[in-house]
This record gives structure tokens, C-alpha cells and sequence, in this order.
């Protein structure tokens, strides 16, 4: 399957000096875009279907041909080799578990028209390491996705450190990176991290509502309860947790962006709380 | 023998018995089971080294006959908790391509619907919780997780003690007579009286000053 283009050309900054605005720069940074006096839903993401973002499945895999996921316009896995080293390779097998073709099912389903694209870091029997999460996350924020869906962490501290710097450097790049929050109260990554966008579950049926949470570090909950999702073998099931709510925002983002491709993923957050469902916005 | 050792030989001298810790265990599904009104709650724990799933306890259907019953540790629903450290419940498994409908039969009992939660202890996930067939009055909710996480954490602290007291006593097989001779001083002190404790104490502490002298005659 053909690797992910390059990311089309947006304003990154690299022609300013890194750490100060001249004075002769300030017209350089116009952003250009007036935002309404009041952000409502309507206008963040009314009409979008997603259409032209670049959307990553960061998990198991994604089966192809699922009648719930559509085409898929790039898959690769990320693999150990037998001296340890890492390398990604074109994917052949889709999804070996289930669990990343829900999750591209769901984004399929609320953003039609969305460019998917899969990044396999979990193996057969779910078994997926740290290290393999890292190079994936690493090589995914290197295509340039749009947005990374990530309904996985991990609970080693030892990989939260690199994690924390790929987050930061995904958030400075452009890519926004939804994660799912443990479903328990245990410590684990990189959900907790500021630079990501956080999900929990809340219990309504509406795929669009979604709440923002004043009390972090989980930041969103989106719908994550009883949900039927694409699964493997042509399968739907109904399942039900975080990595199934975390999809739900990763394509509240992606018609967002689709409509404002310019926001950078602060702005992008900005948006989320003003068009949260227990925040002004939601329902205009 | 090493610091570590003796630490484990001493603790297999006071520790409690492995039968309380599972009377722990076994209490807490118990538990589990009346508040879910389930038909069946059970303790998976992961035995790393053999990459296996152990029935550690068992209330309700299979309780007389599953405890110490082996899988691989990638089977089924619990197989899939276990690896991905997240809850899940599912209720209708029939349909769940996760569930291992071979693995169930042979334990005489096939349930319809599963709660699973991971047992975790610092960074590593120890087993499993399962509670089968909760009551069909009880609709799944957030709460049900929440509830059910809070159990697994007992069971998890529970689980973690079990494993201690068994490689303390492991070590304690290994390392041959010294180590047994200090898990026997450690457990006789610990089983005496205020009165008795104190002479015992008064010689282990003289005994403590010959071996850290750094003078001797």
C-alpha cells in the first residue's frame, strides 16, 4: 500500500528567529483568520465531513476492507527485528486483534470523508512494547498526520520521558494527538501529557457530544459506552471504554480541521472547550 | 546468603500463611459476585514464568473445582485484559470474537456476558478479575466500572502479598538451613508476648553488637 504523502504546506514558523519577533516581523505572523465574536459548533464544524485530513490509527491495525472503515489510503507495521532493530514495513495483514479497526470505524463514521491511514504497533494477541509504540508514534508524527488516534498507553515510566518529547514536538509540528486516558486510576502515558489532546467515556448515545472536563488531566470525554464498532472478520460488536471514546474526538477534531485547516492544536483545544457540550457554544 | 534473601527469609517467618491471603483473595470475589449479583466471580493470576493464567479464586459456578486450572495467558477476554491492562465488559459474548468458547466449555461453565478488569500493582499487571453473568437488572454504566476497578485494586494489593509470601518461602527452600534458622527465630518472636519478646530481644541485640564489632576478642 502506498506510504502517506507529504503534509500540503502550511505556515511553521521556520523563517522567524526562534526566540524573540522583530519588530519588522509582526505583519509576517497575521494569522488571517477572524474568529466569530462567538464560537459555536456551527461554525467549527457545520457541514464538515472531513473531508482531505490525514487521519493516523495508531493501534493493531486496521482491516482494509471493512464495510464500517472504507479504503484506507496507507497501512504500515512496525516490527522488531531479531537484533532488536525496529523498522517499518508496507502492511500486509491489516489487523490482527480487532481493536484498530473499531477505532477506524468510528472516525469513518462521523467523518466520511477523511484520509485513514494505519500504523500498526500492536501484534498478534495484543501484544505490542514500548519501544515498537515509541518508533510508531516517532514515524507518525513525521508523515505529518493531520491527527493521531492513539487508544493505547502505557504504564512504564521509562518510555514517558521520549513519549513526552514526541508529544511536544507533534504538538509544535502541527499533529494533533488524541489519546485515550486508562480507564482506571493508574498512571500511564501519553495521555497525561498537556501537549495531547485526553479522553475519557461519557454514557450518551450521540456520537457528537463531548464534553470538557475542569478538572484535568483527563480533558474531553467523548462517547464511549455501548458503542457498536467495526471489528475483524466483517464483525461488529458493541464494546464499550476509552479507546473507543478517544475516536469519537480524534473525528470531532478531524471536521473541525477540515473546515480551519489553519488551527494549530492550541487553537484546535480552544475550539473543543468553547463547542463543548457543557460549554457555551455546543448547540448554535 | 544476600540482604535480599535474608529480608525474604525473615519475611517468611512473619508473614501470614499463604491460606490467609487466599482467604483475601477469596473474599474479595465473593464480594464481588453478591454486589453484581453474578453467577460466578474469579482471580486470574499471571505466572510470568510460565506465561500462564492460574485460577487463584473462584465463588460461585466452578468454585469447587477450578482453582489452580491453567490457560495460556493469551486466552480469551481475560488473555485480552491482561496484555492491553484495560477493563472490559461485554455482554454479549456469543458474538465476541475475544471470548474463548473452547477455553470455557472445559471448565464445565459457559457464561453470556463478563466483566474483566485488569489487576495492577506499580507497573506490572498480576491477573485479572472476572465477574460472569452479573445480574441483567444491573445495565452497564460508568459507575459499574468505576466499582469494579475499586475491587480490583483490593484484589491486586491482595494478589501482590500472595506473591511475596510465596517467593519469601521460595527463597526460604532454596537457600537451606540458614535461612530457615532466621525464619524460625523471625516467626517464634513474632508468635510471643510482650514479656517473653523483651529478654529474646535483649540477646538478639547483643548478638548484634558481636557481629557488627568491628573489634572482637
Amino acid at each position: 500500500m502506498a506510504q502517506p504523502e507529504q503534509q500540503p504546506e502550511r505556515y511553521t514558523g521556520e523563517t522567524l528567529p526562534a526566540w524573540s519577533l522583530p519588530a519588522a516581523a509582526s505583519a509576517e505572523i497575521g494569522i488571517g483568520v477572524e474568529w466569530p465574536e462567538r464560537v459555536t459548533r456551527d461554525w467549527a464544524l457545520g457541514g464538515s465531513t472531513g473531508a482531505g485530513v490525514r487521519v493516523c490509527i495508531l493501534d493493531s491495525g486496521v482491516q482494509p476492507d471493512h464495510p464500517l472503515v472504507g479504503a484506507l489510503e496507507g497501512a504500515v507495521a512496525l516490527r522488531k527485528t531479531e537484533d532488536g532493530e525496529i523498522v517499518v514495513e508496507d502492511d500486509t495483514e491489516g489487523d490482527l486483534c480487532g481493536h484498530g479497526t473499531a477505532c477506524a470505524g468510528i472516525v469513518r463514521s462521523i467523518a466520511p470523508d477523511c484520509r485513514l491511514f494505519s500504523v500498526r504497533v500492536l501484534g498478534a494477541g495484543f501484544k505490542g512494547s514500548g519501544s515498537v509504540l515509541l518508533e510508531g508514534l516517532r514515524w507518525a508524527i513525521g508523515q505529518g498526520f493531520d491527527v493521531v488516534n492513539m487508544s493505547l498507553s502505557t504504564t512504564k515510566k521509562h518510555f514517558s520521558g521520549l513519549l513526552h518529547e514526541l508529544a511536544d514536538s507533534a504538538y509544535f509540528r502541527r499533529t494533533v494527538l488524541v489519546a485515550s486516558a486508562h480507564n482506571m486510576p493508574v498512571e500511564s502515558y501519553p495521555w497525561r501529557f498537556s501537549s495531547v489532546i485526553s479522553v475519557g467515556s461519557h454514557e450518551e448515545a450521540d456520537p457528537l457530544t463531548f464534553f470538557y472536563n475542569p478538572s484535568p488531566p483527563v480533558e474531553f470525554f467523548g462517547r464511549g459506552v455501548n458503542v457498536e464498532v467495526a471489528w475483524i472478520g466483517g464483525a461488529r460488536i458493541r464494546s464499550s471504554g476509552n479507546s473507543f471514546a478517544t475516536p469519537h474526538m480524534s473525528a470531532i477534531c478531524t471536521l473541525i480541521l477540515a473546515k480551519h485547516p489553519e488551527l494549530t492544536p492550541f487553537q484546535l483545544k480552544s475550539v473543543l472547550y468553547l463547542t463543548a457540550s457543557n460549554v457555551g457554544g455546543a448547540n448554535e | 546468603m544476600n540482604d535480599q534473601n535474608l529480608q525474604a527469609a525473615v519475611s517468611a517467618g512473619v508473614m501470614s500463611a499463604e491460606s490467609e491471603h487466599r482467604a483475601l483473595l477469596q473474599s474479595i470475589v465473593e464480594v464481588a459476585r453478591a454486589i453484581f449479583s453474578a453467577r460466578a466471580a474469579s482471580i486470574f493470576l499471571h505466572d510470568e514464568e510460565a506465561d500462564e493464567l492460574v485460577f487463584e479464586a473462584v465463588a460461585g459456578e466452578g468454585s469447587d473445582s477450578l482453582v489452580g486450572t491453567r490457560f495460556p495467558s493469551s486466552t480469551g477476554v481475560a488473555g485480552w485484559v491482561l496484555v492491553t491492562r484495560q477493563p472490559l465488559i461485554i455482554d454479549d459474548l456469543e458474538q465476541d470474537p475475544r471470548h474463548a468458547r473452547e477455553t470455557a466449555e472445559s471448565t464445565g461453565y459457559v457464561p453470556k456476558a463478563m466483566m474483566t478488569v485488569p489487576l495492577l500493582h506499580d507497573e506490572r499487571a498480576l491477573g485479572v478479575l472476572n465477574v460472569l453473568d452479573r445480574s441483567k437488572e444491573i445495565e452497564f454504566s460508568l459507575g459499574q466500572m468505576e466499582l469494579l476497578g475499586l475491587f480490583a485494586n483490593q484484589a491486586a494489593i491482595a494478589l501482590d502479598l500472595l506473591q511475596r509470601a510465596r517467593h519469601a518461602r521460595a527463597v526460604l527452600t532454596q537457600s537451606g538451613g540458614d535461612a530457615g534458622v532466621i525464619a524460625r527465630i523471625a516467626s517464634a518472636l513474632e508468635g510471643l508476648d510482650e514479656e517473653q519478646r523483651e529478654p529474646v530481644l535483649r540477646l538478639l541485640g547483643a548478638l548484634d553488637d558481636v557481629l557488627r564489632a568491628d573489634v572482637s576478642f
